[in-house]
């Protein structure tokens, strides 16, 4: 990943009806690459979709595009083209002409235009589909059309703004896979935006959280996992609790009333930090006395792959997933190897994200209706 | 059970049945009646064959209404156009003063207009007080023209304003993203997705403009007649009833084609825009 910066956005701020919706922001996005904003409604992450494609200047910042300024480039002078939320297809013009708009404003010649379309049908497995009207045709399949209309200019970067929110769970996935084909055939770089993480983490090279108008962190998928830089990021990518901590030293935590080692170093003698476990990263056996950290099974619930217990350790409730079965209020001894501890500094989301008390109550109600 | 509420049904639409038969349905097969029979009530072609000397009136009432939709059509489309684009409660303000004249008697406004362009009128005061030549307006075509434009621009713009401002625009999005520039966006996608209201703007410009009587008469004194003046004639000063029937026989089927022709854009496009 070491190609070219394409789109550079240098300290973009973004007000909207007295609403500070971009603070300051800065991003660059490679040639090539797929590049996901992910983050709640509201994170600012269609804004600076709708940045890149020129439908909205930024109050204060630049945009480049390969080192040029396009601050004041309309629209359809970039490079980039957008697959809209809801695909806005011209609902006057059939499947082909949709496809062959920006082509015949670009006035290129009929017969290339006839093949170009044909192949971007192809593309996106449409063939023969250029007669019919395009509200014949189901979500998926407008999808693909509003897909084929957009690279069918060839853009240097394609604008997708939640492509799949409308579609079901099957062709999502279907979706994700195909599109992600496609950004690797065609060699050009994709914009992607959603607040789906798990769509996300499967698609992307480069995921970019985001939160308020703020980046939160930028890594690849794994990193953005396993290193979550602050507390919104770890419980927005996956299930995690999350607990809070004192640095002993470097490579020495302190929570849950234990010493635990971990990798994690360079933070200050006794700094108050959060720490991150994923449910999945903790190990469940039967206690000893030697045992060191302890815990009560309050609920557990079969998922297929592992069983998902809600344990009690000291008062604080973790979701932990194993692939063992331990009966609701069994006592579990608990370890967790110093790779799967992630030591964060605390910030402004520290605190809010509970344990997983709130999860319990639901619990209790769906797995013991006799209960009281 | 079936069978009641369909007789209930059949019941309840009995009036407006009677209503439409008794003042639609009958006038309309009493103007055909008369149209081909002469004085005495026998059948005639006499008065459909004489139609031919009316035929230069016949035509200048189509030019004029074509003239008249024409320039309403031009002036309402961006008229329209810049109306959606303002703040939703600066639509709602201009939209009421728009359809405010048409709240006035349309003898009124004609006669408002007459005391604006006569000889002795307003422009013509203003002209002598500047010191230039007065100008001959009134009993010209134009100000027919002018007239039936003043008076029917407000039927031009509401159905443009209504189909605009349901025009999605990411859709006009979606043509700049592809590389139209803003006239381009405007002929290949707002252009023929507002086909609709421009549709019925034309039908309801088109049809009152060359059935009026009398804006012609009055902005004119008299001297440019139209479809509606002869048929008044007709009836009012010749007491020819067959031919003034005959003549409203021609109008009658001038709109009714009007209608179907743009019924039929409303109805290709119309499924489009829903």
């Amino acid at each position: 990943m070491k190609q070219n910066r394409l789109i550079d956005l240098r300290n973009i701020s973004v007000k909207l009806g007295g609403n500070q919706i971009l603070q300051d922001m800065n991003l660059y996005i490679r040639d090539k690459e797929f590049v996901t904003l992910l983050g709640p409604s509201g994170c600012g992450k269609t804004t600076t979709l709708r940045l890149i494609a020129g439908f909205l200047q930024p109050d204060s910042g630049d945009i480049f595009f390969e080192g040029k300024s396009i601050n004041n480039e309309p629209p359809h002078k970039r490079q980039v083209n957008t697959i809209f939320q809801r695909y806005a297809l011209f609902p006057h013009l059939n499947v082909f002409d949709n496809i062959a708009f920006g082509l015949r404003l670009q006035k290129k010649k009929k017969s290339e235009i006839k093949k170009r379309a044909e192949k971007m049908l192809s593309l996106v497995n449409l063939n023969g589909f250029g007669e019919r009207e395009v509200n014949s045709l189901s979500g998926g399949q407008q999808q693909r059309v509003a897909i084929a209309r957009a690279l069918a200019v060839e853009p240097r970067v394609l604008l997708l703004d939640e492509p799949l929110g409308a579609l079901d769970l099957k062709l999502r996935k279907d979706m994700q896979l195909e599109l992600k084909k496609i950004q690797r055939r065609m060699g050009i770089t994709f914009v992607y935006v959603t607040h789906d993480q798990e769509e996300a983490l499967s698609m992307s090279d480069t995921v970019v959280v985001m939160d308020g108008g703020i980046i939160q962190q930028i890594g690849t998928p794994i990193d953005i996992y396993n290193e979550p830089v602050n507390a919104f990021v770890a419980d927005f990518i996956g299930e995690s609790n999350i607990v809070d901590g004192v640095m002993l030293g470097d490579n020495r935590v302190r929570f849950s009333g234990h010493d635990f080692d971990c990798l994690d170093a360079g933070f200050a003698k006794n700094e108050e930090v959060d720490v991150v476990v994923r449910p999945e990263d903790v190990d469940v056996f039967t206690p000893s006395e030697h045992t060191m950290l302890k815990g009560q099974v309050t609920t557990n619930t079969f998922k297929g792959v592992h069983f998902e217990m809600i344990v009690d350790i000291g008062g604080f409730l973790w979701m932990i997933q194993t692939t063992q079965y331990h009966p609701v209020g069994a006592q579990v001894g608990l370890s967790i190897e110093p790779n799967a501890i992630h030591v964060m500094k605390k910030s402004q989301y520290s605190g809010m994200f509970g344990d997983y008390s709130c999860y319990t109550e639901e619990y209790y109600e769906l797995s013991e209706p006799g209960a009281e | 059970m079936g069978t009641i509420s369909n007789f209930a049904r059949r019941l309840l639409a009995g009036p407006y049945v009677l209503w439409a038969v008794l003042f639609i349905i009958a006038p309309m097969l009493f103007v055909a009646y008369y149209a081909f029979t002469d004085a005495n009530g026998a059948f005639s072609l006499d008065s459909i064959l004489g139609l031919g000397k009316f035929s230069d009136i016949i035509l200048r009432s189509a030019w004029y209404s074509v003239l008249a939709t024409a320039i309403c059509l031009l002036l309402a489309y961006p008229a329209a156009l810049i109306l959606v684009k303002m703040k939703t409660r600066t639509q709602a303000t201009l939209v009421m003063l728009i359809m405010l004249p048409m709240w006035m008697s349309f003898l009124i406004r004609t006669y408002a207009w007459i005391t604006i362009l006569q000889n002795e009128g307003l422009i013509n005061f203003a002209l002598d007080w500047l010191n230039l030549p007065r100008l001959s307006m009134i009993n010209t075509p134009g100000a027919v023209i002018l007239a039936m434009v003043y008076n029917y621009l407000p039927y031009m713009i509401i159905p443009l304003y209504n189909v605009l401002s349901k025009l999605d625009h990411s859709l006009l999005e979606a043509s700049q993203d592809l590389g139209a520039n803003s006239l381009r966006s405007l002929t290949r996608v707002t252009l023929p997705l507002s086909l609709p209201g421009i549709a019925a703007g034309i039908t309801m410009v088109f049809v009152p403009s060359i059935s009026t009587f009398y804006i012609s008469q009055k902005m004119s004194t008299g001297n440019i007649l139209m479809i509606g003046d002869i048929i008044e004639r007709q009836f009012m000063i010749s007491y020819n009833y067959n031919m003034g029937a005959a003549i409203s026989l021609v109008l009658m089927v001038v709109i009714i084609v009007t209608m179907m022709a743009m019924r039929r854009f409303t109805e290709n496009s119309g499924e489009v825009v829903v």
